[in-house]
């Protein structure tokens, strides 16, 4: 059992107004049997916090193309992407660089 | 520009296109390409991993680089700098900035103007949220120090018909060589003493902002708002609404820069928007236009240039730069689709280059360099064989062979009387087949989904009219003229 783990969620470029505008969230996962990683987060973000039209942030398991990640301020491209484990007090930010709805 | 990128060398891997390199779990933390110290922050290009120091050198020696590159930029001319508040043209200003801040060698020396077009009206803003937008936008540019321009969409309505004719110059008089003109400024600077220490002097001169906090923004009356929305309602498509849009705005950025005596307009597109231009302006028939539409240079107007100085930067580079330093955005909301209806092409085709991209990394830039090796359009030399609305020389010669038949026809969907209260005689009836020739390919097409002329906005008819006017007098002069010189005056 991997312990709660406690996260800030930001989004910024546009994403925020797919969040009631809300640019910050403090979020903790719950416990469940396996690790989390971005790939669970983004499905918990999908069940959790979007409010309205998945299809303009997600694309199958991953984020839309155009929607860059960030883990603790560095590319996730960098850190494994889908599979980044996360760990306690990590920052993940979404930036749109999208222009349409 | 290094076309061996990734660090496994030799590529001989044949001709299939690149996949993405999904980057192995847990590499982090990745030394930098560049310094091979610091902890790599971002992956840029094909797999390039630069850390945040490096990746700011590289960043703000792209932007000088592509000044020097082109030289259109003369020391001591007037630019203005073209602000959505979106990311692109936030770097682009926080670029300008940190030109004009250097040491004397590596200055900047042309003298900068913001203008923000609000267009809270069409992207469905509240009143409430647009005045908050633009007070935002407002510190934000009053923060710079530069003059700066407020305008809304609305007051697109009142431009001056000239604004669709291209200005004097350009044609005119040759303009001094790139060399000639550092010269001459950097003589006159010496004789106006050896203070360069605040270059900022001669523009500021043209201040025309008041200093302080900035007052409560006023938004155009009610009615005017009402008219533009009309205007926009009226339209049938969203590409043609994304396509009114951007005319819109574009004028009046060139107002603004001909009443205020800018002679550059600088815009933000990057290169990821610009690529995607490029396939939308393909699919919407405006294949002539690609190097005026998405070049470095952009001259239809005549006495004013835009130059598009971030077209070299990947959208992602943007947003990892505004990130890390700092750069303040003012998110406005895209233009909403009604429902029901086709999304634009503008965004079908954001959609299919981004998820091309996903998977082979070098689809923008390929696009983008397809753009460079267009040749710039064959010159108007009058304005008669421009376009009423996008001002690009007309492509509509052999208008059988270029599938244009089909855009000459025209219904007349507008019985007369339809509440346009208009009272001219009966030759004089606006109609809008007679449009129809002043327009180019694409624009012909657009026009057809603008909806009726009643809506239209008033520069846009009044210059028509005066075009149909001249063209007829034209053709009567040309009647006239071979039959003995009768003294024929109606």
């Amino acid at each position: 059992m991997a312990a709660p783990v406690s996260l800030q969620v930001e989004f910024g470029g546009g994403a925020e107004l797919l969040f009631d505008g809300v640019k910050k969230h403090q979020v903790t996962l719950p416990c469940q049997p396996e690790p989390w990683d971005i790939r669970n987060l983004l499905k918990w973000i999908k069940q959790n916090l979007l409010k309205e039209r998945p299809e303009l942030f997600m694309q199958g398991e991953s984020v839309r193309p155009g929607i860059l990640v960030l883990i603790n301020d560095a590319d996730w491209e960098l850190m494994g992407e889908l599979d980044y484990k996360l760990q306690d007090q990590d920052n993940v930010l979404f930036i749109s660089t999208l222009h349409g709805g | 520009m290094c076309e061996a990128a990734g660090d496994d060398g030799g590529c001989g891997a044949g001709t299939a296109p690149e996949r993405r390199r999904r980057a192995p779990a847990h590499s982090h933390p990745r030394p930098c390409v560049k310094c091979g110290q610091g902890s790599a922050a971002l992956i840029i290009r094909l797999g390039d991993a630069f850390c945040r120091v490096c990746f700011r050198e590289y960043f703000v020696h792209k932007f000088r680089a592509m000044l020097g590159k082109n030289r259109v930029i003369f020391p001591g001319e007037k630019v203005l700098l073209a602000l959505s508040g979106g990311p692109a043209s936030s770097a682009m200003l926080r670029q300008v900035q940190e030109g004009l801040s250097r040491e004397t060698a590596k200055r900047l020396r042309f003298i900068p103007g913001l203008v923000y077009i609000d267009e809270g009206a069409v992207r469905g803003q509240s009143a409430a949220q647009r005045e908050q937008s633009l007070a935002r936008m407002e510190t934000l540019l009053q923060a710079t120090g530069f003059p700066y321009h407020l305008a809304h969409l609305e007051q697109a309505l009142e431009l001056p018909a000239s604004i669709l004719r291209p200005g004097p110059g350009g044609s005119g008089k040759p303009s001094p060589s790139y060399k000639d003109a550092v010269e001459g400024f950097i003589q006159q600077q010496r004789q106006e003493g050896d203070g360069d220490g605040d270059t900022l002097v001669p523009g500021l001169g043209t201040r025309d902002t008041p200093v302080g906090p900035p007052a409560a923004p006023r938004l155009p009356p009610a009615t005017r708002t009402q008219e533009l929305l009309r205007l926009f309602e009226a339209v049938e498509t969203p590409t043609a609404r994304e396509e009114l849009l951007q005319m819109l705005r574009t004028h009046l950025i060139l107002q603004t820069a001909r009443t205020r005596g800018y002679t550059k307009v600088m815009t933000g597109e990057s290169c990821t928007r610009v690529a995607i231009k490029l396939l939308t302006n393909l699919a919407l028939g405006r294949g002539a236009f690609l190097a005026v539409d998405t070049g470095f240079v952009d001259n239809r107007h005549g006495d004013v240039m835009v130059v598009r100085p971030m077209r070299d930067y990947m959208a992602k580079e943007i947003a990892f730069y505004n990130h890390f330093f700092d750069v303040p955005t003012v998110i406005v909301p895209p233009l909403p689709t009604k429902r029901r209806e086709k999304p634009s092409v503008h965004r079908l085709m954001e959609r299919f280059l981004l998820g091309l991209q996903e998977d082979f990394p070098s689809t923008i830039s390929t696009v983008y360099r397809y753009g460079d090796g267009r040749e710039a359009e064959a010159k108007a030399s009058s304005e008669s064989q421009r376009c009423l609305l996008c001002l690009c020389a007309l492509d509509i010669a052999g208008e059988e062979e270029l599938a244009l038949e089909p855009t000459l026809i025209m219904e007349e969907p507008e019985p007369v009387g339809n509440g346009c209260c208009q009272d001219t005689p009966a030759a004089g009836v606006e109609s809008r087949a007679a449009f129809i020739p002043l327009l180019c390919y694409s624009c012909r097409l657009t026009f057809k989904e603008l909806g009726p002329l009643a809506t239209l906005p008033p520069y846009v008819r009044a210059e028509a009219q005066r075009r149909i006017r001249r063209a007829e007098l034209e053709l009567q002069s040309q009647e006239v003229l071979p039959e003995d010189e009768e003294p024929g005056k109606s």
